[in-house]
């Protein structure tokens, strides 16, 4: 069998000595897009952000309990970071486009993995951007700087960019929480497509849209997983008191 | 009472100082380049030649350079003449009381010689003497004859310039034979083979320049042949070799249009040409080269430095003791006198790096020093050290103001740390980095008391930068606009007459640090648009 893209085995961790999960054990299926909900402060972009050891460069971070991506310890010495990261992709909560123009921001991730062939460069940025429903918005003007996209175009380049890299995982941090209604429906159209490559992570703060996008979630609460089921199911038929309270908006 | 300090708390007192505030900063900077441009600019403007007949008979021919009241009598003025013919006179200039004036007149057959020595003649032209004979000034071809003789003389005095080129060249050989002989001697080695080749060596130099030499002494006999009788305002006659002129003007009977060729041709000499007279006359491009090399060669050095600097404080060290103290004692650095950073790079870049790199690597000439005396390298590294503080600290503030969702994000993509610092912060912060550039440039370019312990002269014999390999000669001394003014303003034996390239100096150094700023901001300004963020 398969061992699950993404999973937690008793994961505890935090900063300093305050603990942010509490013996969290999830397991995210491939080729699925899951969604972490739950209110502020409970985890969601901690536990996000365990997957890719991003957390690593946070002041004070501690961790006990196992991290899999693909049934590996993230932590195993002989898997530098920076190869976990070309398997395990991550977009932002606000669009960070780099300094360059936008064929060189979703060059980024082959350039470091080394990749220099003109043709296979030039491959992946009309598949990356194509993927992230970027290429026909831009194609005419790959050279021009990533800052002249506007704030939808620029979530979604960032999407081209982790694409890029040919990541098995990608990990969403609210990718529309800075965007308006229009560009995050275009986002969430875009995430669907998607999970036909790669299996998404996605935090959310917004339940309608986990609703409208993820096939599972996951329900976290003071850093411990409450519910997770089919997203169907949860929103419809929550089994605990507290999922019922959450997505009917009495708390949260 | 209520009212005052309803008044006060509104801030309309506040608004009032701070408008005024600003004024006066403007008056004093937009004063200082109005005063500066006005006067250098009238400078070279040609002026009528004023003949001013004195009441015991004597006459005065010359320019007016200012007028004020005379300090012996009351209510009246005195003039000061330009008089010129400094071989004749002694001075250029002399006073000229109002009262002893008794007629004034601008005599349309004055003219105004420039000349490469003794500055400008001031006479009436009497006649031209050629190989081909005479030419008086009535003849109506005199103004053809003396054209081509200016023409034919210029040609000549350039041709002799090739040839003593030629000749010094010759030469070098010799010389370096002569140092090994000097070395070998001090060493106590056998020098009498190198005696012989040295001997042998003079033997072609002589044989091989006396063809020049007779080439010289005839170019200087055709170019003799050439000469102006002027006749000066006390009725004497001299005769001035048609060579040792530079232009001749006839100041009274100029058209507008000449006029303004006139100036333009000044003011190209003065940026364009070698300075003559002690720097009085003449041009300043060994000046403004040195000055722009100096600038560039610290630019090469300090901006490398200190932006490895603010990079290792802010992006790899962390924040403690060490990093603070290191903080604190750039901003003490940038606060300290620039006499003294000149002291130390004496001390150090010249005596000590100097002095070892003489030891090591020109032994055969010391005790002549070669790097260990003032040189441009030594100039523009103590000078890298100077302005090392703030392109560490505008880079810094670069470094921080990169956000963090980029670095983050060139991290999650798999960057390292360096490949992050590399692709992404490096591009973000160039702004950052060109202000500090901007601010070290300007303060490099004007800044003159480092400098003149370390490597500015006053006449410097070769520009640092030639046809002779290695073609950058780091070692050489310069000449700098900053030092240039103070030098030719207060050093001079003859004030007065360097006035107008003091003036011109000023601008031409405003100018230049104008345009350096000016260069790097519109990069800067044009890097900041491509960064601007349009997104959320």
């Amino acid at each position: 069998m398969t061992p699950p893209a993404l999973a937690t085995v008793a994961l505890t961790c935090g900063f300093g000595n305050h603990t942010v999960l509490h013996d969290v054990s999830l397991a995210v299926a491939a080729h699925r897009i899951t969604a972490l909900i739950g209110p502020s402060g409970c985890g969601k972009s901690t536990l996000l952000r365990c997957f890719n050891r991003m957390n690593d460069h946070l002041h004070g971070f501690f961790h006990r309990g196992q991290v899999l991506v693909e049934g590996r310890n993230v932590y195993d010495p002989t898997w530098p970071v920076e190869a976990l990261r070309f398997t395990v992709g991550m977009v932002f909560q606000k669009p960070n486009p780099f300094p360059l123009s936008i064929r060189e921001n979703v060059l980024f991730g082959p350039r470091l993995a080394g990749v220099t062939q003109a043709d296979a460069l030039e491959e992946r940025v009309v598949r990356s951007l194509q993927q992230a429903h970027l290429w026909d918005e831009v194609k005419d003007r790959l050279h021009a700087s990533a800052f002249d996209l506007s704030g939808g175009q620029q979530q979604r380049l960032c999407i081209a960019r982790a694409m890029a890299s040919e990541p098995d995982i990608l990990l969403l941090d609210e990718p529309a929480s800075a965007l308006d209604p229009i560009a995050t429906a275009k986002l969430e159209e875009t995430i669907v497509a998607l999970s036909e490559a790669v299996t998404v992570l996605l935090v959310t703060h917004n339940l309608q849209q986990a609703a409208r996008v993820a096939h599972r979630t996951v329900f976290l609460y003071l850093g411990r997983v409450v519910e997770e089921g089919e997203t169907v199911r949860l929103f419809e038929a929550p089994q605990e008191k507290l999922t019922e309270e959450y997505v009917t908006g009495r708390f949260g | 009472m209520t009212g005052l300090r309803h008044w006060l708390k509104e801030g309309a007192a506040q608004r009032w100082l701070a408008g005024a505030a600003l004024l006066a900063a403007l008056a004093l900077v937009v004063g200082l380049v109005v005063v500066v441009v006005t006067v250098s600019a009238g400078f070279f403007w040609p002026r009528p030649v004023l003949e001013l007949q004195l009441r015991d008979g004597s006459v005065v021919l010359g320019e007016e350079w200012g007028r004020e009241d005379d300090p012996t009598e009351a209510g009246s003025q005195r003039v000061r003449m330009k008089v010129g013919n400094r071989d004749v006179f002694g001075l250029d200039f002399r006073w000229v009381r109002g009262a002893e004036v008794a007629a004034r007149r601008t005599p349309a057959a004055a003219w105004l010689l420039e000349r490469r020595e003794y500055g400008n003649f001031y006479g009436f032209p009497q006649a031209l003497r050629s190989p081909t004979g005479s030419v008086a000034v009535t003849d109506p071809s005199f103004q053809v004859h003396l054209d081509h003789a200016l023409a034919e003389t210029r040609r000549l005095v350039q041709e002799e310039e090739a040839l003593l080129r030629r000749a010094s060249r010759l030469h070098e050989p010799v010389a370096r034979l002569r140092l090994r002989v000097a070395a070998a001697e001090r060493a106590g080695r056998d020098a009498a083979a190198l005696q012989a080749e040295l001997e042998a060596a003079t033997r072609r130099e002589q044989t091989a320049a006396a063809p020049l030499l007779a080439e010289l002494a005839e170019l200087r006999g055709r170019a003799a042949a050439f000469s102006l009788l002027m006749r000066t305002a006390d009725g004497s006659e001299r005769e001035l070799a048609v060579s040792s002129l530079l232009r001749v003007v006839p100041a009274n009977r100029m058209t507008t249009g000449a006029k303004l060729a006139l100036y333009l041709s000044r003011w190209v000499e003065f940026v364009s040409g070698e300075p003559r007279e002690s720097n009085t006359e003449g041009g300043i491009f060994p000046a403004i080269f040195g000055t722009a090399l100096m600038v560039l060669l610290m630019t090469l050095v300090v901006v490398p430095f200190g932006v490895v600097t603010a990079l290792y404080l802010n992006e790899y060290a962390g924040e403690n003791a060490f990093t603070n103290a290191v903080r604190l004692a750039l901003a003490n650095l940038a606060g300290v006198p620039s006499i003294v950073f000149g002291a130390f790079g004496l001390a150090f870049f010249v005596y000590t790096v100097g002095g070892g790199v003489d030891r090591l690597f020109f032994s055969d000439t010391l005790p002549t020093p070669t790097f260990g005396t003032g040189g441009i390298l030594w100039a523009a590294l103590t000078l890298a050290l100077l302005t090392v503080p703030v392109v560490v600290v505008a880079t810094e503030e670069g470094l921080q103001s990169v956000p963090q969702a980029v670095r983050d994000g060139a991290r999650a993509l798999g960057a390292t740390r360096w490949q992050t610092v590399r692709r992404v912060v490096l591009p973000y912060a160039t702004p950052g980095i060109l202000t500090g550039t901007i601010l070290a440039v300007a303060r490099a370019a004007g800044e003159v008391a480092p400098l003149m312990l370390t490597g500015v002269v006053k006449l410097a014999p070769a520009l640092a930068v030639d046809t002779t390999p290695p073609f950058l000669h780091l070692e050489r001394k310069f000449m700098h606009l900053g030092f240039h003014i103070y030098d030719v303003g207060f050093q001079s034996p003859n004030i007065e007459a360097a006035k107008p390239s003091v003036y011109a100096t000023v601008l031409v150094l405003l100018g230049l640090v104008v345009v350096l700023n000016l260069a790097a901001i519109t990069l800067r300004n044009r890097l900041r648009r491509r960064l601007r963020s349009s997104a959320v």
